[in-house]
């Protein structure tokens, strides 16, 4: 009798999680649904599955977002910002952590704290900074200002994780002739592979989604991000809900074919950034 | 450690291994903070080459900003309340998934699944729920709650506002919580659980009070997603209607670029900046003497 309470009390809890997971994913298959069906089917029964698949909704979308142009910013610009963070923090952390001098306690001091200022008390010195020297309205920019916002947490999270690697092994590559910069590239980097993963994981979902310094920084359409492409998608199309709806899945498509493949990589980087 | 003979090759290895990293740093985030305290005492209009020196007059400004004050009281309000919900969501759906029901890590992927989309994308798919779903179903259902839209009532719109937020964070705060969960060492358990201990009691006498470094990530995290909230903010209400939903980052936002008072803007957004600083490191603070040891 017990084992059959504890049954019970077993499927009552799984069925509580199914509920819960239905509510937390029924607005994407609700997107998903609307956005193969017709504008006069969406808005007198949003909740009915499609009756013919109206592939036009994303036709139309994919044109007049300019999705390959956008695409192929937000990837340039997410994969450059995340590749060089990465690999210019975990040099600056090495070297942190290798060269424990005074100066240096107070350049990592410096980042750290600076980790508490909001983007919003910096966004209209920068614009108007770099505005004077005529560097917006470039992706280069984009990717340089995203290297300097997003060092600052990964020295940290890196230089976490190196104070924990024997020295021995760098000494030992040391003596025998290899360079500073031979050593890192070929002992320590590779060491530092599980914590570069939590790194990228953590950027990535914060490059490739940012809207606020994309649209200041970048203002001519062919520069625009995906973010930036939906934003205006969605604000001069507000009556025609089929490729509306058809722009956004094509927006989040990417994310989740990626999802699919790396989800265990997903979740494990930002358990580990968050034990940091 | 060995250290390189003589000055230059010092130097030169300090700027191969942290000038990239510095200057960026130094010329993206530590020098416009610098600038922007001094734009603070001007009176740039954004198309002016020059602009003159004001003193304080950015900051009273600031105290007569009425506006300004109301929507920091409004993003006080949904700070609160959303950091309280989602964490308190977050927790339970940490513990559930982590009591060994079978596909945990599908129940996992799935409340994580809105954290990989932007702000953006999320607020304009939940704009199509409120304006057309549930005025839809509280017309066919006869649901007079849900019979208008909800984005187009000033309270309501609020409440919009904190149910996507809790939505879209929860998961990534359920995350941090399972990581948590999982350190409590087994043998503590165990040994509790030999000893008689009820599952509430071991919840509440040894899992809370280990776990008070993940409340305190969490917190800290949603405190701050919290007050600078802008992307679900534009694109879920604009602000609206009238005014009523406009979080205090999206207010410095439209004063600076849209009402082209960039001096006013960047007083309240420094303003706003001590403000935050003070509650996170207070958080922090306090949370760091309720820490236990296993």
């Amino acid at each position: 009798m017990m084992a059959g309470q504890s049954r019970m009390l077993g499927m009552a809890k799984l069925c509580s999680l199914i509920v819960a997971m239905i509510v937390f994913i029924f607005p994407f298959l609700l997107l998903i649904s609307n956005s193969f069906k017709a504008n006069q089917a969406i808005t007198s029964d949003p909740l009915g599955l499609p009756a013919s698949f109206q592939w036009d909704n994303y036709v139309s979308a994919f044109d007049k977002m300019g999705y390959i142009s956008a695409f192929g910013n937000s990837l340039l610009i997410t994969v450059l910002g995340v590749v060089l963070i990465a690999l210019f923090a975990a040099m600056t952390a090495h070297y942190f952590v290798r060269h424990n001098s005074k100066l240096n306690q107070y350049l990592f001091f410096l980042m750290v704290a600076a980790m508490i200022i909001p983007f919003q008390a910096i966004m209209i010195p920068l614009v108007k900074i770099y505005g004077s020297l005529s560097l917006l309205d470039n992706k280069w920019s984009l990717i340089y200002m995203y290297i300097g916002f997003g060092s600052p947490l990964a020295v940290f999270i890196y230089h976490g994780f190196i104070k924990s690697i024997p020295l021995e092994l760098e000494e030992a590559a040391l003596m025998d002739g290899c360079g500073r910069v031979q050593t890192f590239f070929r002992i320590v980097l590779p060491v530092l592979l599980p914590t570069s993963v939590t790194i990228a994981v953590l950027n990535v979902l914060w490059i490739w989604n940012d809207f606020l310094l994309p649209s200041l920084v970048l203002t001519s359409s062919e520069q625009r991000t995906l973010p930036l492409s939906t934003f205006y998608f969605y604000g001069t199309y507000t009556v025609d809900y089929g490729p509306l709806m058809a722009g956004l899945v094509l927006t989040l498509l990417p994310v989740l074919v990626v999802y699919l493949f790396a989800q265990k990589y997903i979740i494990q980087g930002v358990m580990q950034g968050s034990i940091k | 450690m060995l250290t390189e003979k003589g000055l230059w090759a010092r130097l030169r290895t300090r700027l191969i291994f942290t000038g990239p990293t510095l200057f960026a740093f130094g010329t993206v985030m530590i020098i416009p903070f610098l600038y922007g305290i001094y734009l603070t005492f001007t009176n740039w209009d954004g198309i002016a080459v020059e602009q003159s020196l004001v003193g304080w007059d950015n900051y009273i400004g600031v105290f007569k900003d009425t506006v300004f004050w109301k929507s920091f009281v409004m993003t006080l309000e949904y700070v609160f309340i959303t950091v309280v919900l989602t964490n308190a969501v977050a927790f339970l759906l940490a513990y559930a998934v982590t009591r060994g029901i079978k596909a945990q890590g599908l129940f996992r992927a799935g409340f994580f699944l809105p954290n990989l989309v932007g702000g953006i994308v999320l607020g304009f798919i939940w704009q199509f729920i409120f304006n057309q779903v549930f005025v839809f179903a509280g017309q066919k259902m006869n649901l007079p709650l849900f019979q208008a839209s909800w984005l187009a009532d000033p309270d309501k719109a609020f409440w919009a506002l904190v149910i996507v937020t809790v939505w879209q964070y929860a998961g990534y705060m359920m995350v941090i919580y399972i990581a948590g969960l999982m350190n409590v060492p087994k043998d503590v358990m165990e040994a509790a659980s030999i000893d008689g201990a009820s599952n509430r009691r071991m919840l509440g006498r040894i899992v809370l009070p280990l776990m008070v470094p993940s409340f305190i990530v969490c917190i800290f995290l949603s405190l701050q997603r919290g007050f600078m909230v802008y992307d679900l903010n534009v694109s879920l209400t604009s602000g609206g209607p009238f005014k009523s939903t406009e979080m205090v980052s999206m207010h410095v936002y439209e004063q600076a670029f849209l009402a082209r008072d960039y001096g006013l803007g960047q007083a309240e957004a420094f303003v706003l900046f001590i403000l935050v600083a003070t509650i996170t490191l207070l958080q922090v603070y306090f949370s760091k003497k309720l820490e236990v040891e296993a």
